[in-house]
Formats: C-alpha cells, sequence, structure tokens
C-alpha cells in the first residue's frame, strides 16, 4: 500500500511538472508566434477564444507571473487548451479527443503483442543460449536500429505501392462512415495491419534482448539449480521458476520504455496518416499550430503517466517484495 | 576483496598495475563484435570527415537527370531535379555524427553529474536527484523535443544537439546512480575517506575510474538515441532542412512522393545507413556489456563444442558478501536500452 502512494505521489508531482514545462516553454523562447497568429485571425476569433490563448500562452504583459500561471491552471481545469488554428476553429481539446482513440487503439495493441512476443522469445532464448537462436540477436540489433518511421516507409513501398497488399494511408475506407458496424470496424482493422506489424517489429527486439540477458543472469542462480536437481520438467524449470523472475525488470523497463515506444508510434502515424494524436502533432508542426502542439504533448504525457502508473500496479501485484516493504 | 568485473574495468585515468589492465583491454577488442562495430563506426567517421571531399557532385546542384535509378554515373540514384542522393548521403554523414557526439558528450556529463552526486551523497540531494532524473525519464522525449524545437526561431544542429542532450541523460543518470551507491562502501572507498580525503577527490580518483565501462556504455547508447531523434526531427521537417543530413534525405523524399513514384533510391540508402551507424554503435554496447558482465557471452567461439545446461554452467563466484554489485550489473544491462 505505502508503495502504491509512493508511486502515485511520484506520478502526481511528474503531471504538475509536465504541466509547468508546457506553461513555461511559451514563455522562455524569444519571440512570440503565437500573438503573429492571433492578429492573422483577428477578425474571425470571438472574445473568449482570445482570452483562452492569451491565458494558455501568456500573451497578456500586464499579469504577474503567478496570476499567468494560476490563469493557466484554471483553463486547463476546465478542460480548455484553446482554439486549434489547423482546424480553426475547432477547440484542440475537440481535435484530440477525435484522435485519440485512434492512437490508444494502435499503441495499445501492438505494444502488448511486441511485449510478450518478445519476452517469450527472450525467454527461450535466454534458456537456450549457445544453441541457434543467438543467430538472432545480431538481426534483432540490426532491426533495432532502424527507425520506426523508416521501417514504415519501406512497409509501404512494398506492401502498399509495389503489391496493393494493403492500404498507404488513413484508418478506415473514405467512403465509409464512423460507426460501430462491421464494415467499419474490419476496415479499421484492415487499415491498421501494415502500422501495426512496423510498430511490433521495431519495438520487439529491445524486449527480447533485456528478456534474454535477464535469462541468462537468472538461470545460473541457486534457486534453479534446486529446481533442476529436484528433478522437475525442463519447462517448469524455465517458467516457473527462471522466467517468472526474470521477468521483472523487464516490466520495470516496459514501463520506463513507454515513452519512447509513443514517440516512435507517433513518427509510424505520420506515415501511414493514420489519423491518431502523432499525425494531429506533424499537422501541428508544419501550420506552426502552437496550441495544438501542446495540448497533444499534454496529453501524451499524462497517458504515458497514467500507462507507467498502471505498470506499477502490475509491479506489485507480480513482486511481493514491494508490498511487504512497509 | 576479490576482483569484480567493474574493478579491472580501468580504461583509463588512475594508476592501476600494468599487466592486468592489458589483458583486459586486449579482451575487450578480441570479441569478434566489438570489432565490427568498431570498424563501422571508424568507417562512418572517416565519411564525416572526408564526405564533403569524396562526394562526386554538389549536393544542392540540380541536373537534368531526374529521378534517375542508380547507375554508374550516380551510383544512389537522383532526385526529382536531379540532385545527386550519393553526394547527398556523404555530405549529411558529419551533420548526423556531429550532433549525435555532442548532445552524447552534454547528456554524459549531465548524467554522470547528477548520477555519481545522488549515489555518492546520498540524503535529501540523492532524493531529490533521484526524483529528478525519474521525471525526465518517464516523460516522452520526443514530443518534448519537437515542441522546444518548434519554438525556437533558429534550429541549428547545436540547439537540436542541446535539445536532445536535455531530454535523453536521464537514464545513465539512474544507472550510475545504481552503480555509485554499490561502490561508496567497497573497503578502498572506505579507506581513502580514513586517510582524509576529501569528497571530490574521492568522487574523482576512486569513484569515476571503476565507472567507466558504464559510463561509455551509457554514451554509446546516448549517441545512438540522438542520432536516431536528430533524424526523425530532421524527417518530419522541425530541424533546419537547408543542412544536409540523412534525416533531411527522407524529408525530401517523403515530400516529393518518392514513395508514390517507386524511387526507391531516394530513400533506401539513408535508412541503411541509419541501420548502419546504429547497429555500429550497438554492438560496442553489447562489447562493453559483456566485458562488464560475462555471463552473458556467448559460448561460440570456443573450440570444444560444449553444451551450456542451466545447473552447470561453470560461474565466478564472488567472495564479498555484498551482493551489490551483482544488483547493480543487472542494471546496465536488464532493461531494454531506448
Amino acid at each position: 500500500m505505502k508503495y502504491i502512494l509512493q508511486r502515485l505521489a511520484f506520478y502526481a508531482v511528474t503531471a504538475w511538472a509536465a504541466i509547468t514545462i508546457n506553461f513555461l516553454i511559451p514563455r522562455l523562447m524569444p519571440g512570440d508566434p503565437v500573438q503573429a497568429l492571433l492578429s492573422r485571425y483577428q477578425g474571425q476569433l470571438d472574445t473568449k477564444a482570445i482570452d483562452s490563448l492569451k491565458a494558455l500562452f501568456g500573451l497578456d504583459e500586464q499579469q504577474s507571473m503567478w496570476q499567468q500561471y494560476t490563469d493557466y491552471w484554471a483553463h486547463l481545469l476546465d478542460g480548455d487548451l484553446g482554439l486549434s488554428f489547423t482546424f480553426f476553429p475547432t477547440p484542440v481539446s475537440e481535435v484530440i479527443g477525435q484522435s485519440l482513440p485512434w492512437t490508444l487503439a494502435l499503441v495499445g495493441t501492438t505494444t502488448l503483442i511486441s511485449f510478450v512476443l518478445g519476452t517469450g522469445i527472450g525467454v527461450y532464448s535466454g534458456w537456450k543460449r549457445g544453441s541457434w537462436l543467438d543467430g538472432l540477436l545480431p538481426v534483432t540489433t540490426f532491426i533495432s536500429s532502424i527507425p520506426y518511421f523508416w521501417l514504415g516507409l519501406v512497409a509501404i513501398a512494398l506492401f502498399a505501392e509495389k503489391w496493393s497488399l494493403f492500404p498507404n494511408s488513413g484508418g478506415y475506407d473514405n467512403a465509409l462512415v464512423p460507426a460501430f458496424d462491421w464494415p467499419f470496424i474490419s476496415s479499421a482493422l484492415y487499415h491498421a495491419i501494415l502500422p501495426g506489424v512496423t510498430i511490433v517489429l521495431s519495438a520487439v527486439a529491445g524486449w527480447i534482448l533485456g528478456m534474454r540477458n535477464m535469462m541468462v543472469t537468472v538461470s545460473s542462480e541457486d534457486y534453479v539449480m534446486v529446481a533442476q536437481a529436484k528433478g522437475l520438467s525442463e519447462r517448469r524449470v524455465m517458467f516457473g521458476y527462471a522466467a517468472r523472475n526474470a521477468v521483472l525488470p523487464n516490466i520495470s523497463g516496459f514501463a520506463l520504455s513507454l515513452g519512447f515506444i509513443v514517440g516512435g508510434t507517433l513518427l509510424v502515424e505520420m506515415v501511414f496518416t493514420y489519423p491518431g494524436i502523432g499525425f494531429q502533432l506533424l499537422q501541428a508542426v508544419g501550420g506552426k499550430d502552437y496550441p495544438l502542439m501542446q495540448g497533444v504533448f499534454l496529453i501524451i504525457t499524462l497517458s504515458v503517466l497514467a500507462a507507467n502508473l498502471l505498470a506499477d500496479l502490475v509491479y506489485a501485484a507480480l513482486d511481493p517484495r514491494t508490498r511487504k516493504e512497509a | 576483496m576479490s576482483i569484480t568485473a567493474t574493478d579491472a574495468v580501468v580504461l583509463d585515468g588512475a594508476p592501476p598495475p600494468a599487466t592486468p589492465v592489458r589483458r583486459a583491454r586486449l579482451r575487450f577488442l578480441r570479441g569478434g563484435k566489438t570489432r565490427t562495430g568498431l570498424i563501422l563506426l571508424a568507417f562512418f567517421v572517416l565519411l564525416a570527415v572526408a564526405g564533403p571531399w569524396l562526394a562526386p557532385y554538389d549536393p544542392d546542384a540540380m541536373s537534368d537527370q531526374l529521378l534517375r535509378p542508380p547507375s554508374g554515373d550516380h551510383w544512389f540514384g537522383t532526385t526529382h531535379t536531379g540532385q545527386d542522393v550519393f553526394s547527398q548521403i556523404l555530405v549529411g554523414t558529419r551533420g548526423v555524427l556531429v550532433v549525435g557526439l555532442l548532445a552524447a558528450v552534454i547528456a554524459t556529463a549531465l548524467s554522470v553529474l547528477v548520477g555519481v552526486s545522488a549515489g555518492f551523497l546520498g540524503g535529501a540531494v540523492d532524493e531529490i536527484l533521484s526524483a529528478l532524473s525519474n521525471i525526465f525519464l518517464v516523460l516522452p522525449g520526443l514530443p518534448l523535443i519537437i515542441i522546444v524545437a518548434s519554438f525556437v526561431p533558429d534550429t541549428g544542429d547545436i540547439v537540436i544537439a542541446v535539445a536532445i542532450a536535455l531530454t535523453s541523460w536521464a537514464w545513465g543518470a539512474r544507472i550510475l546512480r545504481a552503480q555509485t551507491l554499490s561502490l561508496r562502501r567497497r573497503d578502498y572507498v572506505e579507506a581513502a575517506r580514513a586517510t582524509g580525503e576529501s569528497t571530490p577527490r574521492i568522487i574523482l580518483f576512486e569513484i569515476l575510474p571503476n565507472l567507466t565501462a558504464v559510463i561509455a556504455s551509457g554514451f554509446v547508447g546516448t549517441v545512438i538515441f540522438a542520432v536516431l531523434t536528430e533524424i526523425t526531427l530532421a524527417f518530419i521537417g522541425v530541424a533546419d532542412i537547408s543542412h544536409w543530413n540523412w534525416g533531411t534525405v527522407l524529408f525530401w523524399a517523403q515530400s516529393n512522393q518518392a514513395l508514390a513514384q517507386g524511387a526507391w533510391w531516394w530513400f533506401v540508402p539513408a535508412g541503411l545507413c541509419i541501420a548502419l551507424l546504429g547497429t555500429a554503435l550497438a554492438l560496442i554496447n553489447f562489447g562493453i556489456d559483456e566485458f562488464v558482465n560475462p555471463r552473458l557471452r556467448t559460448a561460440t567461439g570456443s573450440s570444444r563444442k560444449v553444451r551450456m545446461r542451466v545447473g552447470f554452467t561453470p560461474v565466478v563466484r564472488r567472495s564479498t558478501g555484498d551482493g551489490h554489485h551483482d544488483h547493480s550489473s543487472e542494471h546496465s544491462s536488464k532493461e531494454p536500452r531506448p
């Protein structure tokens, strides 16, 4: 319990830090790009929108820093992230609300698949050290050195442009209206295959290496030797004794590398024009849409923190030591 | 005090007895992986230095040979305006390596500063610094860099390198802290303290030399991360695209529909270069990891064919009962490094 409370406190502090960084960046940077945007859209903005943008980006010179900070929080707690300029005049929160489910589905599924697959292969190759599986290591090293987005480019070139097996962009068939029916869902799944496989392929290598190294370390422990001496079956020793202990660091590693995976996924979305949050970020960067950029950063960070908390809870459930230290 | 792997890693710095160190050094280089990695890296460094002179064409020069596949004249083909892709890659190597190394130097310096002081000083300092590095560890780096870079009016190589460094030091700091914690109660450190050496001196001359391998591996890991991030930033158009690097090549390929036109030669070479450079650095890192943790070495290369069976694996047992070392060397290898 104490462990969980500690983690909760840590994530609260981290979330506060992220929001504060988000608050400070536009104020510390030279120049006032948002002011320029505001004057460009002068006639089309209503006073409320101007007010919220001013609060979010600190354009009101009269206010003290503290006043700006509390205003900023007030707007955030209202769910007001300002107006997007690329999708003028849609509020940023609405743009994000539409694209977030796509990203969550894609990242969630692929991360889970690559974690399970990579850990499984890692367990096996760590156990059978010195077998042909070691030949897999250079291959995985090579693949993990390739940027996600480039693998995506190659996938598009081969499977979409050359052989036309899969669609090259988008999240669903444009002729369909998003709804919870079979044609739409099947189309969405079909569009998700290529980006999904790309992500799994690039992410799986890291898990294999991490798990293999832990297996190698654990399999020379005394308790593994005892288990073997007892005459337990190979399978039982491998999974019940070695892998069970070796997987713990991989789970905490899982939590820590989430931020990195999410970064990679954003790029895959950009390459595949997938209607998720990464693609919105790309459009925001291209259109100098600062409110959207900052909103996306905030949402990504908060989601990563939530996922981290989840991984911590799983860790606490698996490792009795975290529960005992009270 | 038994000689553990980290104790033997004194690649430079403090004056150790000559012979064991030489043997250790040779063993580090003997691994085929490490050597392959170093040779590949040397090749890219050579390109970075000599690339602009070796390039057969001006990377910006247009010609009337539009979108040609690779040929004798243009090894990697040409772009839609007739620019030579091979020259762009050659000229771009320098930018990639400079940003990667600069970012890694800054990030490593930060991580040593934060990690070692947190581990060695302990107490409240440790609490604060650990919390700080944990926060930076869980914040998603790429979106943060994108935001920072898009607010800065001038996104040259140095700005990008600093932005990458500021978001990527936390990993190394965490590992160094764990390693320092295991070192600071060792007998020789206690002895140094007892003889009245000052804290900065103990850190500089007793602790740091024994962290060399960990620092080196963190440095190499950060170079990989920095190179990937930098290329990504150039690819999505956040970094300054008037400078050639491999990401810029990909940026132009993507924005000019190279994929739809089947111009594979426009984006394949840049990607392969990234992957080769990344592999080279990763191989060097494996060498360092295996050097620190001998159990990771694969059994290949031994003349007798030994089938490794768990329970019969010869393991060097450490005589000291501290167990810390075990724990911390796991740290350097357990979690998949981004």
